[in-house]
């Protein structure tokens, strides 16, 4: 790198003004590292150049846009509505299930369909299991990203039953195309309920398992807690969601607060951070929140088990979805926060204009500002509690 | 051990060059059993079955390993400085394996009889550092450059607790031999300098919680010193890629892997050496002797191996200053605290 650039001023240099017996300044120069695209840490091909003193993070700017699709576009040259299903799929790859679900509501919305009871309940099952997954990887690579590497494969394992299901009802094990305007592409095959009962009733152990292993270890807690702290008002003005901006105790939670589906049906609690071990919107709260999700989406799953309907899992729509000119925007709550679609029509058969608010592109926006001033380690803490996925921060 | 060679061979090279190649039939063959100890252990601590296919439960896998990191091309980077990253991974071994020379494997074997056995161990183990920072700064790599002078920083912080809590174990016997410190621990678990030593009762008795802190703190500061979990700092793989070592490839990389195995072996040993009677038997007089001390040593070093290997399957990572801070400020101050009593008891 040979721009030359302002740094914030607010950093004071730190080794001191060391001074050999000559006079001469001692001061050590800072070194720019290139954190990635290809490093273990990052999550994905997020390149950070990050400005060092020593061991002391001065100033980091992320750089983005390795894995480019150019999903936006894309949309907007469908033959069909339907078509744009399966690039949502690929966004944010770890909860596919909640990006589908977020545009075929916009969709939805916009051409006013009602979808038969039976489908909104396979499909709060489906995207809080699906939010599981997502957190039990957020969860497993924390852990390994502060260094401890058997919570990962556990929750690789519990993740895999998870999958299991997935496979059974779709096909797919990753991305689903599951869940489509007007409904779903296949009902729940048998033996379904039964088996996803069993999950839940497996699944609930291996929670305090993880907590026991992870959550509460003291090394653990030491490295995380008072490090990278969101405080919420920056949260908020950054447009940061999710379990991040939960986790710096803004009780907000678009599954409550701008409902979609059935969720207000269930008995549920949004969980926010605490700052139960150090500051309120530290790292660590930032993960446990995430922990805590999990435990909350067994019970809503297990509630959308228990009351699930009988019927059609397609809502009757005409054969070639062509909404009115119109516009909308449509939020949901993803793993990773507000996920929402913005999508113009023009009465044709595919959208005029389709814009994503990635929650993970706007939560990676704070990153700069929090972790300024942290060790080279944290840094790596404070990606890591970000939960980012590269692939829906560059779409 | 010489004495025995040189009636056999007379006075020639070749007894010199025989007798330092001796720990290597034991450090090569365990480096393969460790790998897989390594493996085994952490694929059943998380659900898994690690290799299934080489052999019987894959025991060959490590061999195969090895086969082809022969084969890989030893690739050295454009802008590195050639020498000193070629020399380097042999000087890191070299201070580890110098330091088996002073390790009493047996009663009847110990590669040199030197009175300051002990002293030896902790100056050439030091020599392991150089190796590492000649690595990080010859790869010309900032990532290495990283953990070769976090390393620095970590070994030489952690060598004070550790020789520390060595002179506790010395004091008590009198003697930085390791065969005499051995020696000294005959006759019985209950012998053991962990749990006091062949004192009389009550001397025992009040030595006993310092001689359980020294031990603890000789075993933890012997995990930092081979960089391992909590504390593998130097490689932390999710901070700096993979430390001094980024650069390295096939047998280079394979002899640092080598290194570690053999260090890890090496702390075991002191540790068993001085706190839980070296090769002497538990039971007293029942299965003691030559070939059963060589036994017991083994046993015993490697129930530490596993001990390293399930602590890194289990614990995350401490940060460096949480690392120095653990070492300055909590170990020191604890052994300064035994190194007082322990001279005091055994005064009076």
């Amino acid at each position: 790198m040979t721009e030359t650039r302002t740094l914030p001023t607010r950093y004071v240099t730190h080794p001191g003004e060391l001074k050999t017996s000559s006079g001469r300044s001692l001061r050590t120069d800072e070194m720019i590292i290139n954190m990635g695209p290809q490093h273990p840490s990052t999550h994905g091909v997020l390149r950070l150049e990050v400005v060092l003193d020593g061991e002391i993070v001065v100033d980091v700017i992320p750089h983005i846009g390795y894995l480019h699709r150019c999903f936006e576009k894309h949309a907007e040259h469908m033959t069909n509505y339907q078509q744009v299903i399966p690039y949502c799929d690929r966004m944010d790859y770890l909860s596919s299930m909640n990006n589908d679900w977020a545009y075929a509501l916009a969709v939805e919305r916009m051409m006013k369909i009602e979808v038969p009871p039976r489908v909104e309940t396979i499909r709060v099952i489906m995207a809080e299991l699906q939010r599981i997954a997502s957190h039990l990887i957020a969860v497993g690579t924390y852990g390994i990203d502060m260094g401890a590497f058997t919570p990962f494969l556990w929750a690789f394992r519990d993740r895999e039953r998870i999958l299991d299901l997935f496979e059974m009802t779709c096909g797919a094990r990753l991305l689903y195309n599951y869940i489509w305007i007007g409904g779903l592409s296949h009902d729940l095959p048998p033996g379904f309920v039964d088996k996803a009962k069993a999950f839940c009733t497996y699944f609930k152990p291996n929670i305090k398992e993880l907590n026991d292993l992870l959550s509460y270890n003291e090394i653990f807690v030491k490295r995380t807690a008072n490090v990278g702290v969101l405080p919420a008002d920056v949260g908020i003005n950054y447009g940061v969601s999710g379990p991040t901006l939960r986790g710096s105790g803004v009780n907000w939670d678009l599954r409550r607060d701008d409902p979609y589906g059935i969720y207000d049906k269930f008995e549920w609690e949004v969980q926010v951070g605490k700052g139960e071990r150090g500051t309120l919107g530290d790292c660590w709260d930032r993960y446990i929140v995430r922990v805590r999700e999990m435990e909350e989406s067994v019970r809503i799953i297990e509630q959308a088990l228990a009351v699930l309907p009988e019927g059609n899992v397609q809502a009757a729509i005409p054969k070639r979805i062509r909404p009115d000119s119109a516009e909308i925007y449509v939020r949901t709550e993803t793993a990773r926060g507000e996920l929402g679609f913005y999508v113009v029509s023009d009465g044709t058969a595919s959208p005029y204009r389709l814009k994503a608010r990635a929650p993970a592109f706007v939560n990676l926006s704070v990153l700069p500002e929090i972790s300024r001033g942290c060790m080279l380690a944290d840094l790596v803490a404070i990606v890591g509690s970000v939960d980012i996925v590269l692939g829906e921060v560059d779409r | 051990m010489y004495e025995l060679l040189h009636d056999l061979l007379g006075d020639s090279l070749l007894v010199y060059v025989i007798g330092a190649a001796l720990p290597l039939l034991f450090v090569l063959p365990f480096a393969v059993v460790a790998v897989l100890l390594e493996m085994k252990v952490s694929a059943h601590m998380q659900d898994r079955v690690a290799y299934m296919y080489t052999g019987w439960h894959g025991v060959l896998q490590p061999v195969a390993d090895i086969l082809k990191l022969l084969q890989k091309e030893d690739t050295v980077p454009a802008a590195a400085d050639k020498f000193l990253f070629r020399l380097a991974p042999f000087l890191v071994f070299m201070g580890g394996y110098a330091g088996f020379a002073a390790l009493p494997f047996s009663s009847a074997y110990i590669g040199s009889n030197i009175d300051l056995g002990v002293f030896y161990i902790l100056a050439v183990s030091s020599l392991a550092v150089i190796g590492l920072m000649m690595a990080g700064w010859a790869s010309n790599n900032k990532w290495s450059l990283f953990g070769a002078m976090r390393s620095v920083a970590q070994i030489i912080s952690y060598e004070i607790p550790s020789a520390l809590s060595i002179l506790v174990a010395v004091m008590i016997v009198g003697s930085l031999n390791l065969q005499e410190v051995s020696k000294f621990q005959e006759g019985g678990i209950q012998n053991w300098i962990v749990f006091g030593g062949p004192m009389p009762l009550l001397q025992k008795l009040l030595l006993l919680p310092f001689t359980i802190t020294a031990f603890f703190i000789l075993f933890l500061a012997g995990i930092a010193e081979v960089n391992r979990t909590p504390f593998d700092l130097p490689e932390a793989e999710s901070e700096l890629v993979q430390g001094y070592n980024t650069e390295y490839s096939g047998m280079k990389f394979a002899i640092f892997y080598l290194a570690e195995f053999a260090n890890m072996f090496l702390v075991s040993g002191i540790v068993v050496s001085l706190y839980l009677g070296g090769w002497t038997s538990p039971f007293g007089d029942v299965m003691s002797g030559p070939i059963w001390s060589f036994f017991w040593f083994v046993v015993k070093g490697m129930f530490f191996v596993f001990l390293q290997v399930w602590i890194r399957w289990t614990l995350p990572r401490l940060r460096v200053d949480q690392l120095m801070y653990t070492s300055w400020k909590v170990l020191t101050p604890f052994l300064f605290v035994c190194i007082f009593a322990v001279g005091l008891i055994l005064v009076l």
